[in-house]
């Protein structure tokens, strides 16, 4: 920086302040967002003031509420026309209302209620001295082992503070694709990742893999979260501005009054570019792109089981929403550069996803290398630039959201001693044993791998279509061979549950509460109305396929 | 009048349906139900015949259209029919023929249980038939060739218990896919090139012609050659010939009224009908001269050296078929011709069959002519309508086949230059070849000694070749009589129509004028005057016959067939036709098929295997960059950045 600018700096520093004009917040507009974290901040205060015992049902009701209440003003929101013609920015300049953003917090209200749903099932787990349990520690801050430990578990406590966190996170969640400049943007990602960093570490069982696990997701997720920020800072060195519009106008040259203070580094290309591609990296990392996908398997493995299947869909719905906005927004005029690079990043997501999970043994790790695959395949549909794009994009994560948590609450309810059983090799001959439990997570597998009538070919389909026409034939081809590669290792599964023998000490199927059924059913019946009669929702998606500018 | 159109055909389907469905409960009463409803299509034949009478000659086309089948934008079939003077005639030698074979199969069929099945079967057949000739497209058409297909099929093996039936139904089958194949080709050649498969638009009238004017000759040959190849199929001409000898499993009637009268006819009448192609392609008219002269000869030889009645029968049925397939070949000139000769020898055909199946029904089945021998005594009736049938086969002057097979062989001279000095050679030596041969069936049937008293047991020379012949090997001598009266009848009238049918037609040109409108008449130019040709093919008659004679008629015939010439037992052997397609199709096919399994076990299955085994590879590989250690995938995550920077920044370098 030459000696003007700083001196420019000091001047500017040294005039008179003038008048700050108080914030202008549309509070109906964002209350979607304020109801759930002030339900949240509620959850805080009963963990405070009511007694133990009595605080299981009243996270939950509170919860429950504050998600069917956020849903409702999403709902009212959308019906009055914010989706459409009524698009505007709001919170001066911080926060979009517009269709993909309403569209996708609808998504995560509804995948972080039926979420909830699995937090708060307390039927799987033995009865322990008494007291029901659920999937989470009794104690989280005591050591894995310790006497306070099974001082915690006989006294029956349970960490309710789950719920309070699981709010948190989803109000991150509900921000961030719709944030419309990069600060709030930032604060969106460190609200939503905060809480589900320790949301990880929370297990009952397998506490220090549990733990493990939330320690590597929150190193690299500060590791990614430190890229993101570096590169915001360098698109504000850019632009002289953390504001979406104010950038893309930059971008595309259409801005005349250039601040005195950034007239060297304004326009600079390269701290545009450097910014861009660091930026759109911690997003990627957030949706488990390869190579920053490393920490997803280990992570899913190692949290409790509900926790990885919200963090599998609403994280994703809510990273591949801001990836959305900052790449159809931010860097459209950029789209000649980004392009080729990830195209590149979708091909090897796509392959990498699909190559390493055939030879996972572990379900839930198997999962998580077909949400990388999955990742791979929305990412042709994001590429499309095209508001075809944008909507298949947003019916994709719809359908797949609602398989991903319900194949996760199946994988709750296979269990043995050691609680769930997890290797593969357990699953041999559930479906002979369970056939109903192993025909619903066969179809959460069709969904999956894509097959017709399931909601997983209709978004397939809409992503690939948007990419073809989008010009990136050889994408798709390596899409559906990645599909076909992917295909191998979910009908492996169906056939080692339905024609292999069961083994003499194999796991049992645990009755659940309604709650996890609900979860279930919602999945199953998603998958199916999405896969048979999709229409109604490419539409609706269709109509939210606009961003505000 | 045209409404009557769509019940000729749904009579007799309604009789299929009812009698394969109906079960049981019509056992008893189920072949009435099928006679009447093939009679009242004959009825409802004829009072179309006599309403087409009524109008004036080139008024003669009755059209009805009942539903749009297959409508998409361009492509369009309809189900419609047009009777016209070609069509109607094929009616009415279909449903007449076909009525009378179904009374006579009462009588022949009276001791088999199935015997309601075998009526349904005939009904499906005759309702196929129909379709096939009255249909106004190709498409339709089609549906029609394939249900007399399957009718045929059904009825080959009908006696399926027997192994050589089953085999010889699948033989059937499978030769006629070849030439069913032929025809699909022909159709989706006419849809590309014209748009179109009705005949309307596609062959178009004598006043304005249709689609075809407008295509290359090139085009036309192609389609042309394919009917050809559909109707070497259907009509069992060389070379898909071969399973028409096999095909004398099945039950006499059927192989009167399928195999000789009406379905075999089927590829001359498609030959016929698409005149218009046949017209403007000379190279496909010839491959068709070509393939009826030599199917012609080639029958007539394997007719020679047959022992079995119905394979005697059934080789003079190709041979017949040759000829009427020359004369379509001739284009105009012969048209005409081919048909009368193809609704005279239904009759004389149809009849020699129920003669046959008469003589068997009172020899225990047995079908070697060489145990036969002297029956004229105990069979009066058949041997009289046989003996017409047979005056009339071999052209008999005064008598069907006369006039019929003398036009032909005119008109293939009347082709002219080398071809039709050529051609009408084929068609007299043939002559003499037909009746040398039926005069040996007539000789070794109805006279001589009475080879079947004390026949010795069967030992037949050549077993592995004539599989039908051991069929006869019942110790029991044989008491052969008469046949009831429900199959004389049949055979009394199909002798009168052998009789008479031919001069009916022939004088004052009655067929000639009646069919002219639809197919077009050229007289050509003969080289020879008619009654050169008839002198010709007179000599010819009685050459064959005094051969035939001196063999059999003046010498004792043996109980056993002698070794005979290298040409007898080729032509024994059906001139090699089936050693010939088991060299080169099965024993081909099997190389194919084996190197082709060879290849994908070797190759096909080693790229999928192999592509399977380097994935899990890879996948086995790459999982091992996943070691759990946080600082690794901070690594990779840097790295990752690093290559994304450094990506985006060469983009722009770019």
């Amino acid at each position: 920086m030459s000696t003007t600018a700083v001196h420019s700096l000091w001047t500017t520093a040294a005039e008179p302040i003038t008048k700050i004009d108080a914030p202008k917040i549309e509070y109906g507009q964002l209350s979607p967002t304020l109801i759930v974290i002030g339900a949240a901040l509620v959850g805080v205060l009963i963990e405070a003031f009511v007694p133990r015992r009595s605080r299981y049902y009243a996270q939950v009701f509170v919860s429950v509420v504050a998600l069917c209440a956020a849903f409702a003003a999403v709902v009212a929101l959308a019906a009055d026309g914010y989706g459409t013609t009524k698009a505007h920015i709001a919170a001066m300049g911080a926060i979009a209302v517009d269709g993909p953003a309403l569209f996708l917090q609808g998504t995560i209200l509804l995948a972080g209620l039926v979420g909830l749903f699995t937090f708060a099932e307390r039927r799987l787990d033995p009865v322990a001295h008494g007291n029901r349990v659920d999937s989470f520690a009794a104690q989280a801050a005591s050591v894995p082992g310790s006497d306070s430990e099974k001082a915690a578990v006989r006294a029956g406590f349970t960490t309710t503070e789950v719920f309070p966190l699981l709010l948190f996170a989803i109000g991150g969640m509900l921000i961030f694709p719709a944030a419309n400049d990069l600060l709030t943007l930032f604060v969106a990602l460190e609200v939503l990742s905060l809480p589900l960093y320790l949301l990880c570490a929370l297990a009952r069982r397998k506490r220090l893999m549990s733990q493990e696990a939330a320690v590597k997701y929150f190193l690299l997720g500060a590791f990614a979260s430190a890229f993101t920020l570096f590169g915001i800072a360098l698109l504000y060195g850019y632009a002289g501005s953390v504001s979406y519009a104010r950038i893309a106008q930059v971008v595309d040259g259409t801005v005349t009054d250039v601040d005195p203070a950034l007239a060297d580094t304004m326009g600079n290309d390269a701290l545009l570019l450097i910014g861009g591609a660091l930026l759109v990296m911690g997003l990627l990392f957030k949706v488990g792109a390869v190579p920053f996908h490393m920490w997803t398997p280990d992570v899913y493995q190692g949290a409790p089981t509900p926790v990885t299947g919200f963090m599998a869909a609403a994280t994703k719905v809510a990273a591949f929403g801001a990836l959305l906005r900052l790449l159809y927004v931010v860097l459209p005029g950029l789209r000649w550069d980004w392009r080729p690079v990830m195209w590149a990043v979708a091909i090897i997501t796509m392959l990498g996803g699909a190559v390493v999970a055939i030879t996972q043994t572990d379900i839930k790790r198997l999962l998580a290398y077909s949400s990388i695959a999955h990742a791979g395949f929305i990412l042709a549909g994001v590429i499309a630039t095209s508001k075809d794009g944008v909507s298949s994009v947003l019916f994709y994560l719809a359908g797949y959201s609602f398989v991903t948590i319900g194949a996760f609450a199946v994988v709750t309810l296979v269990r043995d001693a050691g609680g769930e059983a997890t290797h593969l090799s357990k699953w041999a001959g559930l479906g002979r044993r369970s056939p109903l439990v192993a025909a619903v997570f066969a179809v959460f597998l069709l969904a999956f791998a894509g097959i017709p009538l399931t909601s997983g070919f209709a978004g397939k389909f809409a992503v690939f279509k948007a990419a073809a026409d989008g010009g990136a034939v050889p994408l798709v081809i390596v899409g559906v061979i990645s599909s076909a590669i992917a295909a191998f290792f979910y009908i492996r599964v169906i056939v080692l549950m339905f024609f292999s023998e069961p083994k003499p000490e194999g796991p049992t199927v645990a009755v659940p509460s309604p709650l996890t059924m609900l979860a279930i059913g919602m999945g199953v019946a998603t998958t199916l109305v999405l896969g048979i009669a999709p229409q109604y929702f490419l539409d609706l998606a269709g109509q939210a396929g606009v961003f505000v500018r | 009048m045209e409404n009557l159109i769509a019940p000729l055909i749904a009579a007799p389907l309604l009789g299929a349906a009812v009698l394969l469905v109906g079960g049981r409960r019509l056992d008893r009463a189920g072949h009435w139900i099928g006679v009447v409803l093939s009679f009242v299509s004959f009825a409802l034949g004829l009072v179309l015949f006599a309403d087409l009478l009524g109008k004036g000659a080139g008024h003669r086309t009755l059209t009805q259209h009942l539903f749009s089948w297959i409508p998409v934008a361009g492509f369009q079939a309809d189900v419609t029919f047009r009777l016209d003077q070609l069509s109607m005639t094929f009616v009415l030698l279909i449903t007449g023929v076909g009525s009378l074979i179904h009374l006579y199969s009462v009588g022949y069929m009276a001791h088999d249980e199935r015997r309601r099945r075998f009526f349904g079967y005939l009904n499906l057949f005759l309702a196929a038939m129909l379709l096939l000739v009255l249909a106004d497209n190709y498409l339709l058409l089609y549906v029609g060739w394939e249900g007399v297909g399957l009718a045929s099929y059904l009825l080959i093996g009908f006696w399926q218990h027997k192994p050589s039936a089953a085999t010889a139904a699948k033989k059937a089958f499978l030769v006629n896919r070849v030439g069913d194949m032929g025809l699909s080709i022909a159709i989706m050649l006419m849809f590309t090139t014209f748009g179109s498969f009705a005949f309307g638009p596609v062959l178009g009238t004598h006043e304005e012609p249709g689609l075809v004017g407008d295509a290359s000759e090139g085009r036309l040959t192609a389609i042309a050659l394919m009917l050809l190849l559909a109707a070497c199929g259907k009509s069992a001409q060389v070379p898909l010939q071969s399973w028409l000898g096999d095909a004398m499993e099945g039950p006499t009637p059927v192989s009167a009224l399928i195999h000789a009268a009406t379905m075999v006819t089927a590829g001359v009448y498609l030959i016929v009908r698409s005149g218009a192609i046949f017209n403007a392609a000379p190279d496909a008219q010839l491959a068709v001269t070509v393939v009826g002269a030599v199917t012609l000869l080639f029958g007539a030889i394997v007719g020679c050296a047959k022992d079995d009645i119905k394979k005697a029968l059934a080789g003079s049925t190709m041979s017949q078929i040759g000829y009427m397939v020359l004369a379509a070949g001739l284009g105009p000139i012969g048209y005409v011709f081919a048909i009368m000769h193809l609704v005279t020898h239904g009759f004389f055909k149809a009849g020699l069959f129920l003669g046959a199946g008469s003589v068997m029904h009172g020899m225990n089945d047995e079908v070697d002519m060489r145990r036969y021998g002297g029956l004229r005594k105990y069979m009066p009736v058949t041997f009289i309508t046989f003996g017409l049938g047979y005056l009339a086969i071999i052209g008999f002057p005064g008598l069907s086949g006369f006039f019929s097979k003398d036009k032909i062989i005119e008109a293939a001279f009347a082709k002219g230059g080398t071809e039709g000095w050529i051609l009408g050679g084929a068609a007299l030596l043939g002559a003499a070849i037909t009746a040398f041969y039926m005069t040996r069936v007539m000789l070794m049937t109805f006279f001589g000694e009475e080879r079947w008293r004390d026949a010795p047991t069967p030992s037949p020379a050549e077993p592995s070749v004539e599989p039908a012949a051991e069929t006869g090997g019942e110790h029991t001598e044989p008491h052969p009589h008469e046949s009831p009266k429900v199959m004389t009848i049949p055979m009394i009238v199909l002798a009168v129509g052998s009789v008479f049918g031919g001069a009916f037609f022939s004088i004052g040109d009655r067929f000639l004028n009646w069919l002219e409108p639809v197919t077009g008449h050229d007289h050509g130019d003969a080289p020879l005057s008619a009654g050169v040709i008839t002198g010709a093919t007179m000599v010819c008659l009685v050459v064959g016959v005094a051969i035939a004679w001196a063999q059999y008629g003046r010498k004792p015939v043996p109980a056993v067939a002698p070794r005979g010439s290298l040409l007898t037992r080729a032509a024994r052997r059906d001139l090699l036709q089936d050693d010939f397609n088991h060299v080169v199709l099965v024993r081909g096919g099997e190389h194919l098929t084996r190197s082709l399994v060879y290849l994908d076990h070797s190759l096909v299955d080693g790229v999928v295997n192999g592509t399977a085994a380097g994935f899990g590879g890879l996948s086995g590989r790459l999982r091992r960059l996943q070691n759990g250690f946080a600082r690794s995938y901070a690594v990779s995550m840097f790295g990752g950045a690093a290559l994304l920077v450094a990506a985006t920044l060469l983009m722009r370098a770019v």
